[in-house]
């Protein structure tokens, strides 16, 4: 066992993993957030819940962090490995012959990714942890005096998506979230040996996951765009 | 068939080495790719200059030695053969032809075209064999009954003739195709079972000694390869290294 994850097998068996968990997060996050399409109340109920349930808080958020930043560094790690591994490049080289631009472009849609997440944390993440951490407000509330006041979190996700110039940065993002999972979801797959008589409806079901679901983040920023 | 031919030329291993251009005229649409090279080589020896160096043997695509990334791909434009089973047909009249050495860290250049491919050579000594008495008692290998689905799969791993375009194609230099090939070749069959543990995790620890990249899944080997190994083969070696990395 020892020695298993500085292996050429073992990295990939390691990412392949994080990409799993992340998948699965992307998920729960898109379920979550197109209920604030058709129930903006059932919305601010299950981000009060998610935010303040400390099984979520204290074991899994510190998880999820571990496995985004693993994820972003085993990938790096492993494309300047690989990169040494071709001292001199050819003169021609014919990539699109034998394989798909997101799977010879994997480190540039993760990348804008990373970009993205930056962005998405700013927005939205550091501005919760000071609410609820720095400045002590655990009511989840619009104004913590009046208990009556409601929940912040359907407010809060309306008055991001106001500027259309953010909209269409997250657009963006979900875009090359797509073209990384196009790839990514099948990739993930094959590095756990899981190549059989499955495989051909895996694949067709990993590019619907890759497309649905982009797509409806994306039209979740629309949504609420144009509808406030 | 005139075409302007883009030829990696390399003095020896310590060279910088250049591309050069070689202008060829009167090329047959029957010719072979190696016998477009040996027309060239022809009349550079004539003219007394140094002809190009290019491995080849069998000229049958049988036996792995011929190399030669062409415009882009390994083995050239065409699908399911090799350099040698290449004909100009695949090319048009005026065409200009890139033609490299296979590009990888862990097959250094020797001489122009030809690379040291000796990197799979030790691969497969770290575990690409079985163990059977040869010395007189000598077990029938049909005196065991195999799965004739496994059979199969094991017979179209050991169609694998080593040619390393594998690593020429990926665009990590990742020489897990390959790997995969020779450990499912075993793995599927009785007779490579006992050696089973031992055989992956010392293959895969020469192969990543060995200075090859990681595989990304990108699936470009599988459409070089000319003998069409299949992706199935890296993810059985996959299974195969995970679980002796538990049981070892």
């Amino acid at each position: 066992m020892s020695g298993i994850f500085s292996s050429s097998i073992g990295r990939k068996f390691a990412m392949a993993l994080s990409a799993f968990f992340l998948m699965v997060f992307i998920l729960q996050h898109f379920i979550i957030n197109f209920l604030s399409v058709v129930s903006p109340n059932a919305f601010n109920e299950v981000s009060h819940f998610m935010g303040t349930f400390w099984v979520i808080q204290y074991l899994l958020q510190p998880v999820l962090i571990f496995g985004v930043i693993f994820h972003f560094i085993m990938g790096f790690v492993l494309e300047i490995k690989n990169n040494s591994a071709r001292q001199v490049s050819y003169a021609k080289n014919n990539g699109a012959a034998n394989s798909s631009w997101m799977s010879r472009n994997m480190i540039w849609s993760g990348g804008f990714i990373l970009v993205f997440l930056i962005i998405h944390f700013i927005d939205f993440w550091i501005p919760e942890i000071n609410t609820k951490y720095i400045v002590g407000d655990m009511s989840g509330l619009i104004d913590p005096s009046a208990t009556d006041s409601g929940f912040r979190y359907y407010e809060e996700l309306v008055h991001k998506f106001e500027p259309i110039w953010r909209v269409a940065l997250y657009c963006l993002g979900f875009v090359f979230l797509a073209l990384h999972l196009l790839h990514g979801f099948d990739s993930a797959f094959q590095s756990v040996g899981a190549n059989n008589k499955y495989t051909k409806g895996l694949k067709g079901f990993g590019k619907f996951y890759a497309i649905v679901i982009p797509l409806g983040f994306i039209f979740i920023a629309l949504f609420h765009h144009f509808s406030h | 068939m005139n075409l302007t031919l883009k030829i990696w030329r390399q003095k020896n291993a310590n060279d910088k080495g250049k591309m050069v251009d070689y202008p060829i005229s009167d090329v047959s649409p029957d010719m072979s790719f190696l016998e477009m090279l040996d027309v060239l080589n022809e009349s550079l020896v004539e003219k007394g200059e140094e002809p190009v160096a290019f491995d080849h043997d069998c000229r049958e695509g049988i036996c792995g030695m011929c190399s030669l990334y062409i415009n882009g791909e390994a083995h050239g434009p065409d699908r399911g053969v090799t350099t040698c089973q290449l004909h100009m047909r695949m090319f048009n009249d005026g065409d200009t032809i890139y033609i490299e050495p296979f590009r990888a860290k862990a097959f250094p250049v020797i001489k122009d075209l030809i690379v040291d491919r000796g990197a799979f050579d030790r691969i497969q000594h770290a575990g690409g064999f079985i163990s059977v008495n040869t010395s007189g008692n000598t077990i029938d290998a049909n005196a065991i009954p195999i799965n004739k689905e496994d059979a199969d799969t094991a017979f179209e791993a050991a169609t694998c003739i080593g040619c390393g375009a594998c690593v020429a194609t990926c665009k990590n230099s990742s020489a897990m195709l390959f790997v995969g090939a020779k450990v499912s070749q075993f793995a599927l069959l009785p007779q490579g079972k006992v050696e089973a543990t031992d055989r992956v995790l010392n293959m895969v620890k020469q192969m990543d000694e060995e200075g090859f990249g990681n595989c990304t899944n990108t699936g470009a080997c599988e459409v070089e390869c000319p003998k069409g190994i299949s992706l199935e083969h890296i993810a059985r070696m996959n299974r195969e290294y995970l679980t002796a990395s538990l049981k070892g």
